[in-house]
């Protein structure tokens, strides 16, 4: 239920909620209507002529039950809150049918089942002609129009500023660009052909490189990545071979003798 | 301060005159403007300055203005009458914007007379989760969070806005009708 669209018009006078329908070809239901499960148990006990202080409680369960039947019929996904009001009303329903303790003999301690609910409805009526109040008011309001902003020095972002006003500012900015310190970094770089230039002299000097030591001798990422594209283009071109005595080991790049 | 020095510092106004100046900052005001922002701006006593207000709004009233001055959420404001609302709407070309849920006034109206509530509290009342219509009303500024309820979990606690009284018309929230007196329509 709470998932229904938050706007949308609703006269709290003309209005009134209510089931229709039932015949799934000609459907009209109006759920949006119903604020929650107390709204509907509300709803259903005015619709039953029933008194709020003694409700009709297997009734009024059934007809309960038989609207969030109709819900699911409807693909309507049934909030949770409306599925625990019926099991409440299950549970009182049940607590009825029980015979009454024959132990207790005078009618003052004898508790009804329904008095939680019934003080949780009557708690709940008053809120809802709150929000009636609210409504009205509000619809009042909408009526009433104050007069659009003016401007001012908030609402207004433009500055009044003289030509020396900018000429100071130009000469602070200045002033800052000549006390700022320039630090040059240099980037080392190692081309592709120097990489490979390189790992070629070691294979062909020792006979065999550890890859795993090979990249460890690397700076930066840039070179690693240098690093492996050569150690890729000298197994292609080369007669080397790369060699793992076990699996995740160290690689040994070997030259083909 | 020596009784002449006052005399000297205070402006020496006509209650008319008064009653001009506070019309003008009345209709200036973005805001519901109140008596004591009136009166420090104007370096008049607090008490001439309502009294001047009053009048003000006495005058609008008697002369069937198209302006109303009214008391709203502490303050005074100018506004159109009521009456007036469809062809100022016509001139503006705008419609009624759009309205709360049922479910949203109904989170509201609990919100505004048990503050500062929790989310679990409004759960109770309501016998339904009522976090969309929260958003709802934080997004439109009718309520504001309260600090953290000193109870199990800390649950943040939530309370109506400046805008909720001047969106509802509200001097203060004393002037909400009772919560009791809605016991008597009930049933």
């Amino acid at each position: 239920m709470e998932q229904e669209i938050e706007q949308y018009n609703f006269d709290f006078h003309k209005e009134t909620a209510q089931i229709v329908g039932g015949n799934s070809d000609t459907l009209n239901i109006k759920i949006g209507d119903f604020a929650g499960p107390l709204d509907l148990l509300l709803f259903l006990i005015r619709q039953e002529q029933a008194n709020i202080f003694d409700i009709p409680i297997a009734r009024i369960t059934e007809k309960y039950l038989e609207y969030i039947r109709l819900m699911k019929r409807l693909d309507i996904s049934v909030a949770a809150d409306f599925l625990v009001m019926a099991a409440t009303l299950i549970e009182i329903k049940s607590k009825m049918l029980l015979p009454r303790d024959p132990s207790i003999t005078d009618e003052e301690e004898f508790e009804d089942p329904r008095q939680e609910l019934v003080d949780r409805l009557l708690e709940y009526e008053k809120f809802k002609t709150a929000a009636g109040m609210l409504h009205e008011r509000s619809t009042i309001e909408q009526a009433i129009f104050t007069r659009g902003p003016i401007e001012s020095d908030e609402t207004n972002a433009e500055v009044d500023a003289s030509v020396f006003d900018l000429l100071t500012v130009f000469q602070k900015i200045v002033a800052r660009h000549v006390d700022e310190i320039k630090m040059e970094i240099h980037r080392e770089e190692i081309s592709l052909a120097d990489m490979l230039k390189a790992l070629k002299k070691r294979i062909f000097e020792t006979g065999e490189l550890s890859l795993l030591a090979f990249f460890e001798e690397m700076h930066s990422k840039r070179e690693l990545v240098t690093a492996f594209i050569a150690v890729l283009e000298i197994v292609r071109t080369e007669s080397v071979k790369l060699l793992q005595s076990k699996t995740f080991g160290d690689i040994i790049l070997k030259k083909v003798s | 301060m020596s009784e002449e020095l006052q005399d000297i510092q205070k402006p020496s106004r006509t209650p008319a005159e008064l009653v001009a100046l506070v019309e003008a900052l009345v209709f200036v005001a973005d805001e519901p403007i109140t008596a004591k922002l009136l009166a420090e701006v104007l370096e008049e006593e607090r008490e001439s300055v309502q009294a001047a207000i009053e009048e003000l709004a006495r005058e609008y009233e008697s002369r069937e203005s198209g302006l109303q001055i009214r008391e709203i959420a502490g303050g005074w404001q100018i506004s159109t009458r009521t009456e007036f609302h469809e062809e100022v709407r016509k001139f503006l070309k705008t419609r009624p914007s759009a309205k709360l849920s049922l479910a949203s006034l109904e989170t509201l109206a609990v919100i505004a007379y048990k503050q500062p509530v929790t989310v679990p509290e409004i759960l109770e009342i309501r016998g339904v989760q009522s976090a969309t219509s929260i958003k709802t009303l934080l997004d439109k500024r009718l309520i504001v969070a309260k600090g953290r309820k000193e109870a199990v979990g800390r649950p943040m606690q939530y309370g109506t806005s400046k805008d909720f009284l001047i969106q509802f018309g509200l001097k203060d929230l004393s002037e909400l009708p009772s919560i009791e007196d809605f016991e008597d329509l009930v049933s």
